[in-house]
């Protein structure tokens, strides 16, 4: 405990005293135990054997943890009419090719709003705004629609198209370029750089926590997509549908379903652990003052 | 600019260069401008085709009958009148959709900042696995199904068994088809991944608050933690604060996948219908598409409402 306590940093002006950092420890304490318990719980799933799975009174924790539900996931997507891997490769077609449009597309249309003023810039960006006021689910119905005039029902364009613009990630990169100094700009263009090389190589290096930000914030989403009302071909569907099917199946195929959702919920949550110290550190350090 | 020059003749030369300047102005601004437009144009174009003529063409639709197959026939208000005075289910929805926003709205934005303001003041690495551990749920890929077992109907069910074996209840309780229990479930499982991305945005922002600005509020008089953070965190942080408030006023009005992942489409008496599921039902399964448009525009209404109303208010924090 006392190892624990030291690790909360006291050097400000301000002390507080032992005992209000005891409450403060002990209420992160039991809030994080709430938060990390049911993915902890989702973690040992993974690797219980079926026995253990339906154990009464449920364990927590593992006994004989085992690989079983994996090789049982692998078994039955290999016999079945598509293979697992496909489902997968299309979950990170999906997946990737959203991220990175998603933040070219967004940096690119965030870099003249930030810096800029000219005739629709205000009017576009509080259009944005406004569109982070309500959610997708209100658009859902003119969405179909424009999908099959589009032709698109039933390929990923219908997933990853609208997903580049999504108004979230405009408004974040919007809101770090901001801080990119004018100066730097001006020199540039001073040196001869037209818009699309300031573009490109001043402002793109001087905002990579924004970027990281934007994958934090469009991957998992695209990740845990199952395709909506978009997608019928099964080759097409993705990895989070193919859970659903598997779940379906009911209590013999609670062990691979569990061994899927942990495939599901390890991806983003590494991908963020990776980047996360990257994000804070990049962010602490960034702090341009103009 | 010769064009005014060349006016034939001299009543329009009085009205016309006025207005052909401005005109021409415009086109000078926007040719001087046009990288700009350029750089721009994939993502607005993405944007409006599929965000902002989506919700005018709702708009629109939601005064038509529409079936998707037969041609649309302009009915006036009685979607909404239908809506308010003869959908009982609705008002049900509604009364859940506020209840969610009302309770779950402001508890997952004070979380967010609570939670990110003491994280802020740990080391460096535990801060990262705090930040780590109160994030990971909002991304880990929809697996809220977890809830399920734990709140599974039957003895082997996280939260019966726990109860049994406890000695709390006898009889394993059917928490998901209980309509007593089903709405306060779905909020305890949306309050759990309600930790997103305004929890990312505090942290970022109690990090880059200027330091100095501490340290004069200190020479100033500030005398303890909660006046410095009344005067110099909150107002320092107060774009971060909006922009919370914007994320989590969206995502308590748009329940919809929880409750069906939990309780089920549509669930036991409607207990966890809220506007989203009724749209589902009304867009994906009935395809009365008029009447599913007019539920969104009154969703659309009630979020930006509820957007702005706040932001109103948290223009006075610090002050």
């Amino acid at each position: 405990m006392t190892r624990m306590m030291g690790a909360i940093r006291m050097p400000r002006r301000l002390n507080r005293s032992f005992a209000v950092s005891f409450v403060l420890f002990a209420f992160l304490a039991v809030f994080g135990a709430f938060m990390a318990l049911p993915l902890i719980y989702a973690v040992n799933n993974a690797f219980k054997p079926l026995n253990e799975l339906f154990l009464f009174p449920p364990r927590f924790f593992v006994n004989n943890p085992t690989m079983d539900n994996f090789y049982d996931l692998v078994a039955l997507m290999g016999n079945s009419w598509v293979p697992l891997s496909r489902y997968i490769v299309n979950t990170l077609f999906i997946t990737i090719v959203g991220t990175v449009g998603h933040i070219l597309l967004s940096s690119a249309a965030a870099y003249p709003l930030a810096k800029y003023r000219f005739p629709g810039s205000r009017v576009l960006f509080s259009i944005v705004v406004m569109a982070l006021m309500f959610s997708g689910h209100v658009t859902a119905i003119p969405n179909y629609m424009v999908m099959s005039w589009l032709g698109w029902i039933n390929t990923h364009a219908s997933i990853i198209v609208p997903s580049l613009a999504f108004p979230l990630g405009l408004f974040l990169m919007k809101q770090f370029m901001e801080q990119i100094p004018d100066a730097l700009l001006e020199a540039a263009k001073i040196d001869g750089a037209n818009e699309y090389r300031i573009y490109w190589t001043i402002v793109m290096p001087n905002v990579k926590p924004a970027w990281l930000t934007l994958m934090i914030l469009q991957f998992p989403m695209l990740w845990g997509s199952d395709g909506g009302n978009f997608i019928y071909s099964e080759n097409l569907k993705t990895l989070h549908y193919a859970l659903g099917q598997i779940t379906a199946g009911g209590i013999a195929r609670a062990g691979v379903g569990a061994a899927v959702a942990l495939i599901l919920m390890i991806v983003p949550i590494t991908l963020f652990i990776i980047s996360q110290s990257n994000v804070l550190q990049t962010m602490a350090t960034s702090g341009m003052k103009e | 600019m010769q064009a005014e020059t060349t006016s034939p003749s001299a009543v329009s030369s009085l009205v016309q260069p006025k207005k052909q300047s401005r005109l021409a102005n415009l086109w000078r601004e926007l040719k001087k401008n046009k990288h700009y437009y350029i750089l721009m144009s994939p993502y607005m174009l993405i944007f409006f085709a599929f965000t902002v003529v989506p919700v005018v063409f709702s708009i629109v639709l939601s005064f038509f009958y529409f079936n998707m197959l037969e041609f649309p026939r302009f009915v006036g208000w009685q979607n909404y009148s239908r809506l308010f005075l003869n959908d009982d289910v609705f008002m049900i929805a509604l009364k859940n959709t506020l209840l969610f926003a009302v309770i779950c709205g402001p508890i997952s934005y004070l979380a967010c900042f609570l939670f990110a303001w003491i994280i802020n003041e740990l080391s460096p690495k535990v801060r990262a696995l705090m930040t780590l551990v109160f994030y990971a749920p909002s991304i880990s890929g929809n697996v809220f199904f977890i809830w399920l077992i734990i709140f599974s109907g039957d003895r082997y069910g996280y939260l019966n068994g726990f109860l049994i074996k406890f000695g709390f209840i006898l009889e394993p309780i059917q928490w998901l088809t209980n309509e007593k229990y089903i709405l306060p479930i779905i909020m305890i499982v949306q309050l759990w991944l309600s930790l997103g991305t305004s929890f990312l945005a505090f942290i970022a922002g109690l990090q880059t608050i200027d330091k100095s600005l501490i340290e004069a509020g200190a020479i100033d008089g500030i005398r303890n933690r909660w006046q410095e953070l009344w005067f110099i965190t909150l107002p320092s942080m107060r774009p971060q604060l909006m922009f919370g408030a914007v994320m989590q006023i969206t995502s308590s009005f748009a329940v919809a996948d929880i409750s069906v992942a939990l309780a089920g489409f549509p669930s036991v008496n409607y207990a966890g219908h809220t506007i989203v599921t009724h749209l589902m039902d009304y867009g994906t399964i009935r395809f009365e598409m008029g009447y599913a448009s007019a539920i969104a525009t009154v969703l659309f209404a009630m979020m930006l409402g509820a957007n702005k109303l706040t932001q109103r208010m948290l223009r006075k924090v610090g002050e």
